[in-house]
């Protein structure tokens, strides 16, 4: 981990000098996706992990970067896209400052998620895999976070939130807003 | 004296982290030298966090809170005093239990894999090595054949935790004996299935325990390179594996001329991307080469040509957590523990523990490991407790979503692969998630088609449009619109997709429609005939109402109903407009007077 978060410093100290928006092309930050592939050996087999990385920096996948690494690594940009878009850990466009995951698994279908996902968009007036116009919050639905014993659970930018209830949900969100 | 407070993921929503936190502090004042702090993985007991062990004694707390921290260290630390109302209470019998071995949830398993989690830091691999780890590797480099282990495990009934069952020596055999340049193991930590977390556990609890045992198979069929292939969504147990990993390297466990054997063996971490279906075999291999994972046709095995077209061995995080065990504890004592005979057949028994991940409506939610062939009533009844709130109990789903939902007609079927297998469902990774009389049925097939639909990878069209097809009739039921002659379209369409998909995934995916149709199909004949949901689920099916006599007035509804269109005023009769109404549910569950219909 302590590699990604150099490589998010060198980042940060990379945008402190300008307003680069999300999306647009970012040359000087060809030495964040080098640094990446240098550390997975510039191996195309290890590209899920390359991926991995990079959305950890960006929190999303920026199409300039993904075109940089189809040619450094020489992938067709088309095989990028399909792994982008099999795998649900990943995403094309930027996301919410906060994430919202509300856990769909089964032990928490029993126990009410269905009404508590009802709950989550009626308090943030989005569907579930989107996000606010303000960019401040995003949610998700997912299968199975692992925590079955509580359920049902959500994670909110990486804290777990467990024994949800769909009376309640709204105020536990309201400091998100 | 060891304190090990639970740190696993389930234990840190109760505040677990700051549990530990506070017992280092209050040690480090009261310098207490003798006392070690430990943050340990997953105790099982997910209801009771955060959970809190003493040993040598094993005193249990349950839900303590960083605040009961000082009294726990003045009294019990300190002077060995109990401090009684931190302690597990006995619903049954209204009294406190001391022990952990005493409480009935621990006393009725045998934790064979889970047991040293409350005794372990993940973090330390000396705590694994004080309890006899790496001991089964030591012995098995020193004076096992490669042949003599594969032996072992064969003749051990050992058979695979991820769902199949296959034998794991036969597997062992196979790709020891195939041709290839060099050969791969995987430990496959893609725990997709909702509902279960057994793996997660052990990831996170006892790295090492899996980590010896997938050394000792790359040692048995000579691989030189291992992968452990863990879900995206556990990052815990990314972190305990990649620092047990270190650490093994350091004390030689692992590298090049591993315990001064000449046997050379690594192993690297990949993280999924979060597909479900990368759990297969062919398909998590076809990840880990960095493609899309789609599964191939099996005609040739992975054992023969898999990761890199290179034989292949793949088992599941309990699978390899079981190798040590078996070596250490000797055919004779392993092969007494579980149902069959497996002396000739590998195939003729089920050997072992297997842990099961008990959640749903059930009062003692967490991992529960017992000896094959127990029956499912001991696990829910006697370990779980049964079904909380006075409700009654309607079904045990098993098996994830490739599993079956069984009655309480089979409650007394012992749990082993093939018991539950020839009642329609399978054992999986070993989810069993207590469904009660507020679940319906179709609903939850409605569920699992849901789920299988996004997560079919769209190679095989009897999948991919099959699921589709299926969960068109599923939302058509739970929408009131079901027409006669569904059920046995249903069946029909299910009999298609498991029969020609390619791969598990397809081929099992009706199980959950099929059986719910065997054991409830009052449940489906009640929402096509009756357009009636009985366990008031299915929103389309729901109208909610006042019942005039038993309103108070309370204004409990009015206050709850996000959508306003209760009327009326304290102390008055309520009104729900059905116009405005979205069947959220919220009135029916604030009223305390049975004063809402639906």
């Amino acid at each position: 981990m302590n590699k990604v978060d150099s490589i998010r410093a060198m980042r940060e100290k990379l945008l402190a000098g300008r307003g680069g928006g999300a999306g647009t092309a970012r040359p000087q930050e060809a030495g964040v996706v080098r640094k990446i592939l240098e550390k997975h050996g510039r191996r195309a087999s290890q590209i899920i992990a390359i991926l991995h990385d990079m959305q950890g920096v960006y929190n999303y996948l920026p199409e300039p970067d993904l075109r940089l690494i189809s040619r450094e690594l020489d992938i067709p940009l088309t095989r990028l896209y399909a792994i982008a878009t099999f795998y649900k850990a990943f995403r094309l466009v930027p996301r919410g400052r906060h994430e919202v995951s509300l856990c769909m698994g089964t032990a928490c279908h029993v126990r009410g998620a269905m009404r508590v996902k009802d709950a989550i968009e009626r308090e943030l007036g989005i569907k579930a895999g989107g996000t606010t116009d303000d960019m401040r919050v995003s949610f998700e639905t997912v299968r199975c976070l692992g925590c079955c014993g509580q359920a049902p659970v959500m994670v909110v930018d990486e804290a777990l939130v467990t024994k949800l209830d769909h009376l309640t949900v709204g105020t536990t969100l309201e400091k998100y807003r | 004296m060891t304190v090990g407070v639970c740190a696993d993921t389930g234990c840190r929503a109760c505040d677990s982290v700051n549990v530990y936190e506070a017992f280092r502090r209050e040690v480090a004042r009261e310098r207490l030298r003798k006392v070690e702090i430990k943050a340990t993985g997953c105790h099982g007991y997910c209801e009771k966090g955060a959970l809190v062990v003493i040993h040598p004694r094993g005193i249990l707390y349950t839900q303590v809170k960083p605040g009961d921290v000082p009294e726990i260290v003045a009294k019990t630390l300190k002077k060995g005093e109990i401090v009684e109302r931190l302690l597990f209470l006995d619903p049954a019998t209204g009294k406190r239990i001391r022990l952990e071995g005493e409480v009935p949830y621990y006393k009725k398993q045998m934790r064979l894999i889970l047991g040293n989690n409350s005794r372990i830091d993940p973090a330390d691999i000396r705590d694994y090595i004080a309890l006899e780890g790496y001991e089964a590797l030591r012995r098995v480099l020193e004076h096992g054949k490669p042949q003599a282990v594969v032996k072992t495990i064969t003749k051990s009934g050992l058979r695979g935790r991820g769902g199949g069952g296959f034998p794991t020596g036969v597997k062992w055999d196979t790709a020891r004996k195939a041709r290839g340049e060099r050969r791969y193991v995987i430990c496959n930590a893609d725990e997709g299935d909702p509902g279960a977390f057994m793996d997660r556990s052990i990831c996170e609890g006892n790295p090492h325990s899996v980590i010896e045992g997938i050394i000792i198979g790359a040692y048995a069929v000579g691989a030189h390179e291992g992968y452990i292939y863990v879900r995206n969504e556990y990052p815990l147990a990314v972190e305990a594996l990649t620092v047990a990993l270190e650490q093994a390297r350091e004390c030689g466990f692992l590298g090049k001329n591993i315990l001064s054997s000449g046997f050379s063996f690594d192993i690297s971490i990949s993280r999924g991307g979060g597909a479900f279906v990368c759990g297969e075999s062919t398909a998590l291999m076809a990840s880990l080469e960095g493609r899309p994972g789609e599964p191939r046709a099996k005609y040739v095995h992975t054992v023969e040509k898999g990761l890199f077209e290179q034989p292949t061995v793949l088992n599941n995080v309990e699978t390899w957590a079981n190798v040590p065990k078996i070596i250490l504890g000797g055919l004779d004592w392993y092969t007494k523990i579980g149902t069959g005979d497996v002396s000739t057949n590998p195939w003729g028994g089920s050997k072992g523990t297997k842990i099961f991940s008990l959640v749903g409506t059930v009062r003692n939610t967490g991992l529960v490991e017992v000896p094959m062939g127990t029956t499912l009533r001991e696990i829910i009844f006697g370990i779980g407790g049964g079904v909380p709130e006075g409700k009654t109990f309607k079904a045990v789903q098993t098996g994830g979503p490739s599993g079956g939902c069984l009655p309480e007609s089979l409650l007394d079927l012992p749990v082993d692969f093939d018991a539950l297998t020839g009642a329609g469902s399978m054992m999986g990774s070993g989810g069993m998630i207590v469904m009660d009389e507020d679940t319906c049925m179709v609903d939850v097939a409605r569920y699992f088609i849901d789920f299988l639909k996004d997560e079919s990878c769209g190679k095989c069209l009897p999948c991919r449009e099959g699921l589709r097809a299926l969960l068109e009739i599923l939302n058509r039921i739970t929408e009131g619109r079901g027409k006669r002659g569904d059920i046995r379209l249903l069946e029909e369409v299910s009999e298609g997709v498991a029969e020609t998909s390619l791969c598990a995934l397809g081929g099992s995916a009706p199980n959950p429609v099929l059986t719910t149709i065997r054991y409830f199909r009052d449940e489906y004949v009640a929402h096509i005939r009756d357009k009636r949901c009985p366990a008031g689920v299915c929103k389309p099916l729901l109208r909610f109402a006042v019942v005039s006599e038993s309103c108070t007035g309370c204004h409990a509804c009015f206050k709850a109903c996000p959508a306003s269109c209760i009327t009326g005023k304290a102390k008055e009769i309520h009104v729900i407009d059905e116009t405005k109404c979205i069947k959220c549910g919220a009135c029916y569950d604030v009223c305390r007077f049975e004063a809402i219909a639906r």
